[in-house]
């Protein structure tokens, strides 16, 4: 009988819950249908903006120099989840899987030489249209995973103070360059006009190879297998 | 049109915030939060085009692409301290103090 009980007031609940989102929904739903038509007009601002920029692509142009910081400290917030995954579970620079299958092998031979030249291409093409320095940290981030995955190392001939440089290579030099334009022209990451390009491909390719392989990193930590305790 | 998104958004967002307070498993907790994030990226990108010209707006635009990436970031340390949290008691689940 107790469980009885306790079962409906569990499912009382569950319709009070439902009735409370529900209202919640509807709210909001509302709001969003009587917005105004546009409070801000930053889409006008990036429009007019966007030839000082260095990049054709607006987004781009807003991500890597309207609002570099917001990707600088993305840039941060990637390597403390890095740091934090470390601290809590070693990771070891191991295979993780034993399975050694020729269909997989030929595959991910296939399939990661183009990868990583798409993910080149994500880099290249994010100046003037959809694409940047994410998608292509995203890309290079998976081919890296399915190397993990399908039983090689891709970690073995690379670790130690090489790994550790390039994961923080990205923040560093985005460090350094917010430091650099405070000194040369007087405002955080305000990149002087004649080489906003340069400085905005530099900071992309880098942290390309940040993201890259910080994803990969990230899935390593959560995957591999804890290290027998001896 | 539009606002079908956007309104699929909220719908998502609250399907997500449902299911993390239901359920006790973490891992579902961890899946609830990201359906969330997703119903609020949908929101930024589709009312990103409400202000009338042909092309979207950026700004929200590039804060969605920030956004996925401290997602994943926030995701890959849950799932972490969720793996810690089933290592050391054999379950992916947190208790209050007096029910243990």
């Amino acid at each position: 009988m107790i469980v009885d009980k306790k079962k409906g007031i569990k499912r009382m609940t569950r319709l009070l819950l439902i009735v409370l989102l529900s209202l919640l929904a509807a709210a909001l739903g509302y709001v969003i249908l009587t917005l105004p038509k546009s409070a801000v007009n930053l889409q006008e601002l990036v429009a007019h903006n966007v030839a000082t920029s260095g990049v054709s692509n607006p987004v781009t142009a807003v991500l890597l120099n309207f609002r570099a910081y917001d990707t600088f400290l993305e840039m941060v917030v990637l390597l403390v989840a890095m740091l934090g995954v470390w601290s809590i579970k070693e990771v070891p620079i191991e295979p993780i899987t034993d399975i050694r299958n020729p269909v997989l092998d030929t595959l991910s031979g296939l399939l990661v030489p183009f990868l990583i030249l798409f993910s080149a291409y994500l880099l290249w093409v994010g100046a003037h249209a959809p694409g940047g320095a994410f998608q292509a940290g995203s890309v290079l981030g998976a081919a890296l995973v399915l190397l993990l995955l399908s039983g090689r190392q891709p970690f073995l001939a690379f670790q130690g103070l090489y790994l550790h440089f390039t994961l923080v290579a990205s923040t560093a030099l985005f460090t350094s360059i917010a430091l650099f334009t405070l000194l040369v022209t007087g405002e955080l990451l305000k990149y002087p006009l004649a080489q906003a390009d340069t400085i905005i491909f530099i900071l992309e390719s880098i942290a390309t190879i940040s993201i890259g392989l910080t994803l990969a990193l990230l899935f390593f930590g959560i995957y591999a297998k804890q290290k027998e305790k001896q | 049109m539009l606002f079908m998104y956007a309104l699929t958004g909220v719908g998502l967002f609250f399907i997500g915030l449902y299911t993390l307070i239901i359920h006790v498993n973490l891992l579902r907790k961890i899946l609830a939060l990201n359906i969330m994030g997703c119903g609020v990226f949908l929101v930024l990108i589709s009312l990103a085009m409400r202000s009338g010209y042909s092309s979207p707006d950026p700004v929200p635009h590039a804060m969605v692409i920030t956004g996925i990436v401290v997602t994943v970031s926030a995701t890959a340390l849950a799932l972490v301290l969720m793996l810690k949290v089933l290592e050391m008691t054999g379950k992916a689940e947190l208790y209050d103090e007096e029910e243990v």
